[in-house]
C-alpha cells in the first residue's frame, strides 16, 4: 500500500467511527444488488432524480433576480432572459427542465404499469411516488404563475375557481386559496413561497423515502420475479443481482447523457417547444381585465384537464367535473389493490390486460391532445346528436375509458390468462 | 451530475470488491480497458461539468442594468464653495468633491511625517492622480467617501486646530484622513481613500468613472 | 341535449373555463422575412422602430447599448439613435406619457420588448400592411388582423391608403403614398425583422453555443457507451 492510499484509508475509518459512511455505500451503491435485467425502460428512475437536482439548481440562481410582486414579476424574468448574464440559459434550463421533468416522471409511472412495480411488497414505493407526482404537480402549478404572463394569470384564476366549485364551502376556500378576491400579488407571494420552499421540501423527502423503502424490498424488474428469492448459498447474494455501483451507475450515465442531449437540443434550438413549453400568450402581461381566447393548462395537465371539460354538470354545479379530474390522478394510488393478477410483468400477462393497458395510454394521450385545443376543434355533431362539439364526445368515451381501466382492474386482472413466470430472470 | 463524476473516481477502487459471483467474471488483474474509459470519461465529465457551472457563476456579476447605473457620472463642481465639499453618488457609494484653498493645499504637505503612505505608493488612485496634491486639478479633490476599513462613511472634519490640518474622521473605528484622503497613521484603515478615474470634461464639468485613458 | 350544452358552456364561462374559442376570422398571414444574422436590415429596422414606434411604444426591457449585437458601436447608437434616453445602458421608453396615450387611444400602447414572442413575426408583418379607411372608427383606421384596433396608421404617409372590399376580403391601394409596395412592404420586413430579434436578443448566440454542446455530448455518450461496455462485458 501507498502512502497515499494508507492515509485515505486512515481518513475513511476516523469517519467511519463517527458517521456511517463506508456502511451506507455499501448499502445503497456497491452492494446493493440491482436485478441484472434492467431494460430501456429502467432509465427514468435515476432522470427524474438528475431533473430534480436540476431544477433546484437553476431555481436557486432565477430566485436571485426573479420578484415575487404583481408589478415586478413580469420584468423580472424579461430581466433574467437578457440583462443578467446567462440568465437566459438558466431560464431555459428551469421552463425545459419542467416539462422533461413530468416527460421523465410518466415513462417512470408507465414502467411501473408495465412491470406491475406497484404489487407486493413494493405498495409503499408506489404510494410515495403517487405522493411525489402530487406534489410535482403542485410544484408545476405553482411555479407557472410566477412569470405572471397571460397564461400564467388566467391558469392560476381558473384552477382556484375549480376549489370554488366544492358545494357549500368552495367559495371560501377559492378566496382564501388566493388571499384575494381574484388572482392578484397576494396569490403571486404565496405561490412563490410554495413553489421555492413549500414544495420542494416535500418533494424532497417523500423522494427519499421513495428511495429508502425501494431499497430495503429491492428492485423489480422486467420479468417481475423476485431476485431475493434465489440466493448464492455462500455469500448470500441473489444470483440474478449486481451491484448497482458500478454495473447500473456506468449504466446510467449514458442513459443521462442521452438526456442531456435532447435537454440541450430543446433548450439551444426550441425553447418554447412549440408553445407547448412556453406559450405565447405567457408573453404578454397579465391582465385582469383581459381573458385570452383560448386559455390551456400546460401539456403535462391536459388529459385531467380534458376530463374535468368533459364531465357534464349536475344542475349548475361545476363539481362532477372537478371530481373526476381529481379521481383520474388520485386513481393510480389504488393500484397496488386493484390488480389482482397472479403474475407482475406484462411478459407473462394474457391479452386481456394488454388490450386494457393500451386503452388506457391511448384514452391518456387522446385527452392529453383535446386539453390544448378548444372544445369545437373538430367542429359539432348534426342535429341528430343535439349539434355536441364533436371533441366533447369524444373526451367523454375516453375518460370513461380512463376510469374504466382502474374500475374494472380487480375483475379483468383476474380473468386474464396469463402465462407460467419463470423463477430467474430472462435476458 | 458533479456526483456522476465522483462515481466514476471510486468505479476504479470499488469495481475490485465486486462479488465474485458465477455471473461476474474475476476482476482481480487490472482491466485496461475499463481503465481507459473511466480517464477518459471522468477527464471529458469533468471539463463538461466545469464548463457547466461558469454561466452559473457568471450569473452573478453585475447584470447590464448594474451596470448602466454604474455608468460614469458627470459632476457639476462650478457651485462648490471653496473650503467646502459636495457629496454625489458614484455606484452607490458617496464621492466626494473637496474645494480646497491654497491655504488648505499649502498645508498638505506640512504632514507627510503622520501619514501611512504619504507618497501614494499604494494604488489607490489613478497614476494621472499620483502627484503632490493627489488631483488632477489641486483645486478640487475627487475621492470615494468610504472608509478602507469596513466601508463606513469617513465625517467631514475641517476646522483647523494645532495638531489637525482638516480632514475627515472615520465615526466607526476612528480612522482619519486628510484633505487629499491620505490616511494616518495609526488608524485602523490599512490604506489611503480610493481616487475614481476621472477627468475634466470642461473647467468645471467633470466624468466620474472614466478617463481620457479608457474611453 | 342542446339546452344543456348550451348550458354547459355558460357556467364554463362563468367559471373561466372558455370551451368556446370566439370565432375569429381566420385572416391569412404573410410569411415575414426575418433572418437576424441580416445586420443591415436589422439596423434598418432599428431606425424605422426608434424613429416611429417609440413614439408611443416603449419597449421596456430592451437597453439601446444592447444595439451592439446588430453591429452598431456605443458612439453610433448615442449619436444616432439615442433620442428617448440620456445613457446608452438605458431602456427603450416611449416619448409619450402612457396616462395621455390612455386618454388619447382608449388603451395605452402596449410595451412591444416581446410584442414578436406574444404574437409571431408573420402576424407583427401583416398587421403593419394590413391598415385601412374606415370612417366608422374613431382613429379613421381599421386593421385586417387586428378589428377595432386603437391604433392609427401611423406610416399611412409612406404606404398611402388601403380600402377594404367587403365583398373578396381583400385590401386595394387606392392612395398611393410615399413609397411603392415593394419598398413599404421592405421596410415593414426590416422592422418586423428587428422586432424579432430585440423579442429574445440572445437567441442567435443560443443557436450557434447549441452545436457546440450537442458535440460535446456527442463525444461524451461515445465515451459513456464505450465505459458502459467495458462493465458490463462481465455481466452473462
Amino acid at each position: 500500500m501507498s502512502f497515499l492510499t494508507k492515509k485515505a484509508d486512515a481518513l475513511l475509518g476516523w469517519v467511519d467511527a463517527r458517521f456511517p459512511l463506508t456502511s451506507n455505500v455499501k448499502a445503497h451503491l456497491t452492494e446493493y444488488y440491482a436485478p441484472k435485467n434492467f431494460n430501456f425502460w429502467y432509465f427514468f428512475g435515476s432522470l427524474a432524480l438528475l431533473v430534480l437536482v436540476l431544477q433546484i439548481v437553476t431555481g436557486i440562481f432565477l430566485t436571485m433576480h426573479y420578484k415575487p410582486e404583481a408589478a415586478m414579476a413580469f420584468a423580472s424574468v424579461e430581466y433574467i432572459m437578457r440583462d443578467v448574464p446567462w440568465g437566459w440559459l438558466i431560464r431555459y434550463m428551469h421552463s425545459t427542465g419542467a416539462s422533461l421533468f413530468f416527460v421523465v416522471i410518466y415513462l417512470h409511472m408507465f414502467r411501473g404499469l408495465l412491470y406491475g412495480s406497484y404489487r407486493n411488497p413494493r405498495e409503499l414505493i408506489w404510494l410515495f411516488g403517487v405522493g411525489i407526482f402530487l406534489a410535482l404537480m403542485g410544484e408545476a402549478f405553482f411555479g407557472y404563475l410566477l412569470p405572471w404572463g397571460q397564461m400564467s394569470y388566467w391558469g392560476a384564476q381558473v384552477i382556484t375557481s375549480l376549489f370554488g366549485t366544492v358545494p357549500f364551502i368552495g367559495p371560501d376556500i377559492a378566496e382564501w386559496l388566493r388571499g384575494d378576491y381574484l388572482t392578484s400579488d397576494a396569490t403571486l407571494n404565496r405561490f412563490f413561497a410554495f413553489h421555492v420552499i413549500a414544495l420542494p421540501l416535500v418533494i424532497i423527502g417523500l423522494v427519499a423515502a421513495h428511495i429508502i423503502a425501494l431499497h430495503e424490498v429491492g428492485s423489480n424488474n422486467p420479468d417481475g420475479v423476485e431476485i431475493k428469492k434465489v440466493k448464492d448459498k455462500t455469500t448470500g447474494i441473489p444470483l440474478d443481482g449486481i451491484p448497482f455501483h458500478p454495473y447500473y451507475s456506468v449504466k446510467d450515465l449514458v442513459g443521462v447523457v442521452v438526456f442531456l442531449i435532447v435537454f440541450a437540443a430543446i433548450i439551444f434550438f426550441a425553447p418554447e417547444m412549440g408553445g407547448y413549453f412556453l406559450e405565447a400568450n405567457n408573453f404578454v402581461p397579465a391582465d385582469p381585465l383581459v381573458t385570452p381566447a383560448h386559455i390551456a393548462p400546460t401539456w403535462y395537465f391536459t388529459p385531467y384537464y380534458s376530463i374535468l371539460r368533459a364531465v357534464p354538470p349536475i344542475g349548475i354545479s361545476q363539481f362532477p367535473g372537478v371530481a373526476a379530474m381529481g379521481l383520474s390522478v388520485i386513481a393510480f394510488a389504488f393500484l397496488p389493490w386493484l390488480d389482482r393478477s397472479p403474475v407482475k410483468s406484462i411478459r407473462y400477462k394474457g391479452n386481456l390486460y394488454k388490450g386494457w393497458l393500451t386503452a388506457f395510454v391511448v384514452s391518456f394521450l387522446v385527452l392529453g391532445y383535446l386539453g390544448t385545443v378548444p372544445a369545437d376543434v373538430w367542429g359539432q355533431f348534426g342535429a341528430w346528436m343535439g349539434k355536441a362539439d364533436i371533441a366533447t364526445v369524444v373526451a367523454r368515451i375516453f375518460s370513461a375509458i380512463y376510469f374504466l381501466f382502474f374500475i374494472l382492474m380487480p375483475w379483468y386482472s383476474k380473468k386474464d390468462k396469463t402465462k407460467p413466470v419463470p423463477t430467474r430472470v430472462t435476458g | 451530475m458533479s456526483d456522476n463524476h465522483n462515481d466514476k473516481h471510486q468505479a476504479s477502487s470499488l469495481s475490485n470488491h465486486a462479488p465474485n459471483t458465477s455471473r461476474i467474471a474475476s476482476q482481480n488483474s487490472i482491466d485496461a480497458e475499463k481503465r481507459k474509459f473511466l480517464i477518459a470519461t471522468s477527464a471529458v465529465g469533468a471539463v463538461g461539468c466545469a464548463t457547466a457551472a461558469v454561466p452559473f457563476v457568471l450569473s452573478m456579476t453585475p447584470s447590464e442594468r448594474a451596470k448602466a447605473a454604474g455608468a460614469p457620472v458627470e459632476v457639476d463642481v462650478s457651485k462648490i464653495a471653496p473650503g467646502d465639499m459636495m457629496v454625489s453618488e458614484y455606484r452607490g457609494q458617496p464621492l466626494w468633491v473637496i474645494h480646497r484653498t491654497d491655504e488648505q493645499i499649502a498645508k498638505l504637505a506640512n504632514h507627510d511625517a503622520q501619514l501611512a503612505d504619504p507618497n501614494l505608493e499604494i494604488p489607490q488612485q489613478p497614476d494621472y492622480c499620483k502627484n503632490k496634491d493627489r488631483a488632477i486639478k489641486a483645486k478640487y479633490a475627487v475621492m470615494l467617501g468610504t472608509c478602507t476599513h469596513l466601508g463606513c462613511s469617513p465625517a467631514q472634519n475641517f476646522a483647523v486646530t494645532a495638531d489637525w490640518d482638516g480632514g475627515f474622521v472615520c465615526a466607526c473605528h476612528g480612522s482619519k484622513f486628510d484633505l487629499s484622503g491620505r490616511v494616518y497613521k495609526g488608524s485602523p484603515a490599512p490604506t489611503n481613500l480610493v481616487v475614481p478615474k476621472h477627468q475634466y470634461l470642461t473647467e468645471t464639468t467633470l466624468l466620474i468613472g472614466e478617463d481620457k485613458e479608457s474611453a | 341535449m342542446h339546452i344543456k350544452t348550451q348550458m354547459k358552456k355558460a357556467v364554463f364561462a362563468l367559471l373561466l373555463l372558455p370551451t368556446l374559442s370566439f370565432a375569429s376570422t381566420e385572416v391569412h398571414l404573410d410569411k415575414a422575412p426575418i433572418d437576424v444574422s441580416n445586420h443591415a436590415s436589422l439596423q434598418r429596422g432599428a431606425r424605422t422602430f426608434i424613429n416611429n414606434c417609440l413614439n408611443c411604444h416603449s419597449a421596456n426591457y430592451m437597453r439601446y447599448n444592447r444595439l451592439q449585437d446588430i453591429g452598431l458601436t456605443e458612439k453610433q447608437i448615442k449619436e444616432n439613435l439615442l433620442f428617448t434616453a440620456e445613457k446608452v445602458g438605458d431602456p427603450m421608453t416611449a416619448t409619450i406619457n402612457k396616462n395621455d396615450a390612455k386618454k388619447w387611444f382608449g388603451v395605452a400602447p402596449p410595451d412591444l420588448s416581446v410584442e414578436v414572442r406574444a404574437r409571431g413575426a408573420d402576424w407583427v408583418y401583416t398587421y403593419m400592411r394590413s391598415f385601412y379607411r374606415d370612417d366608422t372608427r374613431p382613429s379613421g383606421w381599421n386593421n385586417l388582423v387586428f378589428d377595432k384596433v386603437a391604433m392609427p396608421h401611423v406610416l399611412y404617409e409612406l404606404q398611402g391608403e388601403q380600402a377594404l372590399d367587403h365583398q373578396t376580403h381583400k385590401l386595394t391601394l387606392v392612395k398611393p403614398g410615399k413609397m411603392s409596395t415593394d419598398e413599404y412592404d421592405a421596410m415593414v420586413g426590416d422592422l418586423t425583422n428587428f422586432m424579432a430579434y430585440m423579442s429574445e436578443p440572445a437567441k442567435q448566440q443560443r443557436n450557434r453555443m447549441g452545436w457546440f454542446v450537442l458535440l460535446f455530448l456527442g463525444v461524451l455518450l461515445v465515451l459513456t457507451y464505450k465505459l458502459k461496455k467495458a462493465y458490463w462485458k462481465d455481466i452473462h
